[in-house]
């Protein structure tokens, strides 16, 4: 199934509706991009379309929490997390709002809109936020898990999805839980810890890797805060070398968050395959992941490349 | 304060001269924290002391021993640097005890340099970073219409703080959802911490500004008490639209030596200018 993790959010938004009259809604101008429209469609005095004001939509939407109810604020990740960054750190993580924001069009994969509307600093915007969740599904089937849990979650939390359709790669069965990764496989040569939609382009490269006598194991990191210690220092001791991959630059987000943590616990050699401190640029999707180096060829060149060294 | 012993309610004052006399203690209040911490911000927590004494003792229905009780009107005090003016308002309700304000500005203390909802219960949102009170305000207004809960929203801004474009985004927001439960009040005491407003960054005319934004205006003299009291009802009554009072303020009012002078924007009295102080407010 390929289904945009952005669609996935909003048919799940409206089946919480349904379910969580406490549930209410912002968009900035974006819903039909973001699939709030869906929400909107069914629950209208429920759903308050704030204009091209991205500022006020976070503190509106802290607002709401303080009179009890469960806001989920979106837009594109780019202007959630940038424009809004201060009222994000005052209104919801300092003051400690129940506030969702699940922010669409996130990484490269934008496409053609280019770089003003890629979002590649946003994991490291809110990942330093004390107070702030960050999670990044995989897939359509994560992100409905992903959206349910948090939910039930007092506190703020930021979701990245995604505009384009991503493959399935999580188990149906699969159940979310804040700040547990999803092990696939824990590899005896390198394990690759990946987030988002990096985490089916490594599924691909590991097949290829296996099929050259490679064990190469491949955790979902879809929390990136709180990480999941437990599994990262299981996957150091058990292989020889990391590899992190993500659709986010590789300043301060899941790369660098790894290697935060296991340079002070349990150093090994760690490669992050991630945007190189650049801005995107306009360009098919498929094609701007191979621009910058996001696809299964790079990925098993980066795991070969490291058991050589 | 005034306790209705079956409800736990707070009795509503609408004497003036009582008023009057709040204000004043509750500027004593102020002045001592403000010297006793060695630094915070005088002029703009003098400056709006009425109205906030008018709204939290005229009108406002809040239980201090309860501060999340849902029926409680909602105060948000979006010009964070004047927390003293709030410490001292809460202590005068009777939210804590009045040493705990001794405690301003110190490690660990619940009383923050500006208010911090997780640290001092009755605070509603953390506020500081200027411009951002009245959006949280629109969503607690929104929330309690969505609940059917009649509670109104306060909010009170600095003249200069609404050069932050956020403020009138809010605006927007206030008169797109005719959030008529809504009344906000800009101190207008015509200083900021670089100078007098219109030279820094003129606003005027201000009046316009929120009567095109669709807003019911109602500009006043925000010393007088009388005055405070007819507008916070008028907004009440005003149905359809959000109202906004533009109080006219002096900064460091109620002291001479701090009445608009800029220099005491955000400058703590000394010692020896308290003890001239407390005399000028009658509290020796």
């Amino acid at each position: 199934m390929n289904k945009a993790t952005r669609q996935a959010y909003g048919e799940v938004l409206v089946e919480l509706g349904r379910e969580r009259p406490e549930i209410v809604v912002l968009d900035a101008d974006l819903s039909a991009s973001t699939k709030t429209n869906m929400f909107a469609k069914e629950f209208p005095d429920r759903f308050f379309n704030m204009g091209v004001a991205e500022q006020d939509m976070i503190g509106t939407a802290a607002g709401l929490a303080l009179t009890g109810k469960i806001p989920f604020a979106s837009t594109f990740a780019v202007f959630a997390t940038g424009r809004a960054w201060d009222q994000i750190r005052q209104t919801v993580c300092y003051s400690h709002t129940n506030v969702k924001i699940v922010a669409s069009h996130g990484g490269i994969t934008v496409g053609p809109d280019g770089a003003s509307h890629q979002a590649l600093e946003d994991i490291a915007l809110m990942r330093a936020l004390p107070n702030m969740t960050v999670i990044v599904p995989a897939d359509a089937i994560e992100t409905k898990a992903v959206i349910r849990t948090i939910v039930d979650h007092k506190g703020p939390v930021y979701v990245r999805l995604g505009r384009a359709k991503v493959p399935t790669v999580m188990p149906d069965d699969y159940k979310f839980s804040i700040g547990r990764a999803f092990v696939f496989h824990m590899g005896s040569d390198v394990n690759i810890i990946a987030t988002g939609i990096m985490v089916e382009i490594a599924k691909r490269a590991i097949e290829i890797l296996s099929a050259d006598g490679l064990d190469v194991g491949l955790i979902n990191m879809s929390t990136i805060k709180p990480l999941d210690e437990e599994v990262l220092l299981t996957a150091a001791r058990s292989a020889k070398a990391i590899v992190t991959a993500e659709e986010h630059s590789v300043i301060g987000g899941l790369g660098s968050a790894v290697c935060e943590f296991l340079s002070e616990r349990h150093p090994v050699p760690i490669r992050r395959m991630g945007i190189q401190d650049s801005f995107g640029c306009s360009g098919p999707a498929e094609e701007l992941l191979r621009f910058h180096g996001l696809t299964v060829e790079s990925m098993v060149e980066t795991v070969k490349g490291m058991i050589k060294s | 304060m005034d306790m209705d012993i079956a409800t736990g309610e707070k009795k509503k004052i609408r004497d003036v001269r009582i008023l009057e006399e709040i204000a004043r203690r509750v500027r004593v209040k102020i002045l001592k924290m403000l010297t006793k911490a060695g630094s915070g911000h005088t002029g703009g927590s003098l400056s709006a002391t009425d109205v906030a004494v008018a709204i939290y003792f005229s009108k406002m229905d809040y239980k201090p021993e309860d501060p999340s009780w849902e029926g409680r009107d909602r105060f948000i005090l979006s010009k964070g640097h004047a927390a003293p003016l709030l410490y001292a308002i809460m202590a005068e309700a009777g939210y804590f005890p009045p040493d705990v304000l001794d405690n301003l500005r110190q490690i660990e203390s619940p009383l923050q340099g500006h208010p911090c909802c997780k640290s001092l219960p009755g605070v509603e949102v953390s506020t500081g970073s200027l411009g951002q009170g009245l959006s949280v305000a629109n969503g607690m207004a929104l929330g309690l219409r969505l609940d059917k809960n009649p509670a109104r929203v306060y909010c009170i801004l600095g003249d200069g703080e609404i050069q932050e474009g956020q403020v009138w985004e809010a605006a927007m927001t206030a008169s797109h959802y005719r959030l008529d439960n809504l009344c906000a009040v800009v101190d207008n005491n015509g200083l900021q911490i670089d100078g007098r407003v219109k030279d820094v960054m003129n606003i005027e005319p201000v009046m316009d500004k929120w009567l095109s934004f669709g807003w019911h205006v109602i500009g006043i003299d925000g010393h007088n008490m009388q005055e405070i009291l007819d507008a916070l009802d008028e907004a009440e009554r005003t149905k359809g639209k959000p109202t906004v009072i533009i109080a006219r303020t002096t900064k460091g009012k109620g002291v001479s030596i701090f009445e608009d002078r800029v220099e005491y924007h955000g400058v703590s009295p000394k010692p020896e200018e308290l003890e001239r102080a407390l005399k000028e407010l009658g509290d020796e």
